[in-house]
């Protein structure tokens, strides 16, 4: 278990600098070429690769980093090639998906690495987001890190008042443990909403 | 179940991005009118807590670990529009800040995770409870237990659907591989559900949405999601799913030209894509479908008699 990065990258760079819409545009833009390109194991695939070992040195992401994020979406893509398998007529289409994840996977992480969330959201604010979603987001993004501690609290407290629980009981105490999150997650909101009303929220 | 991209073709992903915009359109019109401003931060904390609830692992057999997925939990505990549009914010920020799930893909993700599995868990929810005919503790806790192994096999079919749709993976062995597999999730799924919805309902059930009959959920709203989560899953799935003529063979065959169109059609490219078994393997998934739908039914009412005994169930005041 470990807390999700917000920010991850301590360094800025010029990548990191660049207008945000340009990037998320950019991005989605060259996530669209990638994924329409046609759909068997073919040269054109270098391209895009090509352009995206060119930025990777650029805004210095830690080859780690990638690795671990790219090794999160690879059990699905894993999972459909045992599926593949089965058929032979099916695998020029699915090693074009693989490249074709694999690339778009990347150019994501490269959008994330140099995009705080924060940025990301102002620009999803000038796309005319309906507002109920930026307040979710926005409110996601501030207390996914909070909530995360205190489930970590809560474990923590649970561990030193009991023996370490059996197999049998493992299943009922952490789902002692999430209800009880979620009722603390509903008593923040409400003080939130006090807040915001104390701040002139409308 | 998250979808990377290449993996759906551009019809496709449009479909799906079509429908999880007319889904997520009626939540927010849902949601607008009929969420009170003070519950407002709760959908925000919701999301929050839903990532949260996933970082942790439940313990399954092997070594291995498994997390909560979380859409019929968000359902039963906040109502159906909420609940699409906190999934639909975990996924987007799942996608846009941990490059989980492709940008091409996140309209086929929200289609199955927060409309089919949210939206069309929360039905079964409520059919199942109304068929204990009671919205007591038991009650609850039994049909959101069955109602989360549901979703999560209605989900994996949804996402097999596409799959094939695409043709990334023939229907004949992406149906029952994902249908199988997730027979098997979502058993996990199911039991985390109960017990977690459990778990509320003893310390505060007044936080329960699904537990009391709602006044604030309008039929047309109910009525515009099962229309959305039906036609979703036909688009997506009834072009495979069913073995006798379509609409369209029975005009060619009753017209008497199917002789000609039929040869050059059979020795086309469909013999590779088929293996000797395929008829089998999808009927015998229908079937195992159908058997496990049953067995969930009876564990999830063996394991709410179990968890909620008759005598101590907490009288609603």
């Amino acid at each position: 278990m470990h807390t999700p990065e917000l920010n991850p990258c301590p360094r800025p760079t010029a990548l990191h600098r660049a207008s945000p819409r340009l990037k998320l545009a950019v991005a989605f833009v060259f996530i669209g070429i990638t994924v329409l390109m046609p759909r068997r194991p073919d040269p054109a695939y270098l391209a895009p690769a090509a352009v995206l070992l060119l930025l990777w040195p650029l805004c210095r992401m830690p080859l780690a980093y990638a690795l671990r994020r790219l090794l999160m979406a690879e059990l699905f893509i894993l999972g459909v090639a045992l599926l593949s398998l089965l058929t032979p007529a099916a695998r020029p289409i699915f090693l074009s998906a693989l490249i074709k994840s694999n690339l778009c996977v990347l150019t994501m992480l490269l959008l994330t690495w140099t995009t705080p969330f924060q940025e990301i959201l102002q620009v999803l604010r000038r796309l005319r987001l309906p507002s109920v979603m930026l307040a979710t987001l926005a409110l996601m993004t501030r207390y996914v890190p909070v909530l995360a501690e205190e489930s970590r609290r809560m474990q923590r407290a649970r561990a030193s008042r009991t023996f370490s629980p059996r197999r049998r009981l493992a299943w009922s105490t952490l789902a002692g443990v999430i209800g009880q999150l979620f009722i603390r997650s509903a008593d923040r909101a409400e003080r939130i909403y006090l807040a915001m009303c104390a701040r002139g929220w409308k | 179940m998250h979808l990377p991209d290449g993996f759906l073709d551009a019809k496709t992903a449009l479909l799906s991005t079509g429908a999880a915009a007319a889904g997520v359109g009626i939540a927010l019109r849902q949601v607008r009118s009929s969420l009170p401003p003070r519950r407002l931060p709760m959908l925000g904390l919701a999301a929050a807590f839903v990532f949260a609830a996933q970082m942790l692992n439940f313990p399954v057999a092997g070594g291995t670990s498994g997390h909560l997925v979380g859409g019929v939990l968000t359902a039963v505990l906040l109502g159906p529009s909420a609940a699409v549009l906190v999934i639909t914010c975990v996924l987007i920020v799942q996608c846009l800040m941990f490059a989980d799930g492709g940008l091409t893909t996140l309209g086929a993700n929200v289609f199955n995770m927060a409309i089919v599995s949210g939206c069309g868990g929360y039905f079964v929810f409520r059919f199942t409870q109304w068929l204990m005919r009671g919205q007591g503790t038991r009650a609850t806790v039994f049909a959101a237990a069955f109602a989360g192994w549901f979703s999560t096999v209605l989900a994996s079919i949804s996402c097999a659907g596409q799959l094939a749709l695409s043709k990334t993976v023939p229907w004949s062995i992406a149906f029952p591989a994902m249908a199988n597999v997730h027979m098997l999730i979502g058993v996990g799924e199911g039991l985390a559900t109960g017990l977690i919805v459990l778990a509320v309902l003893r310390s505060r059930p007044q936080l329960v949405a699904g537990a009391v009959p709602q006044a604030q959920e309008s039929g047309l709203g109910f009525v515009s999601y099962g229309l959305l989560v039906s036609v979703g899953l036909v688009v997506f799935v009834a072009p495979f799913a069913c073995p006798w003529p379509d609409g369209l063979e029975a005009v060619t065959k009753s017209l008497g030209f199917s002789e000609r169109t039929v040869h050059p059609l059979l020795n086309a490219p469909l013999p590779d894509y088929r293996l000797p078994f395929i008829g089998s393997a999808t009927v015998a998934t229908v079937v195992a479908g159908l058997i496990g739908t049953v067995l969930a039914f009876v564990a999830a009412y063996v394991l709410a008699r179990a968890l909620v005994p008759a005598l101590k169930t907490p009288k609603p005041k």
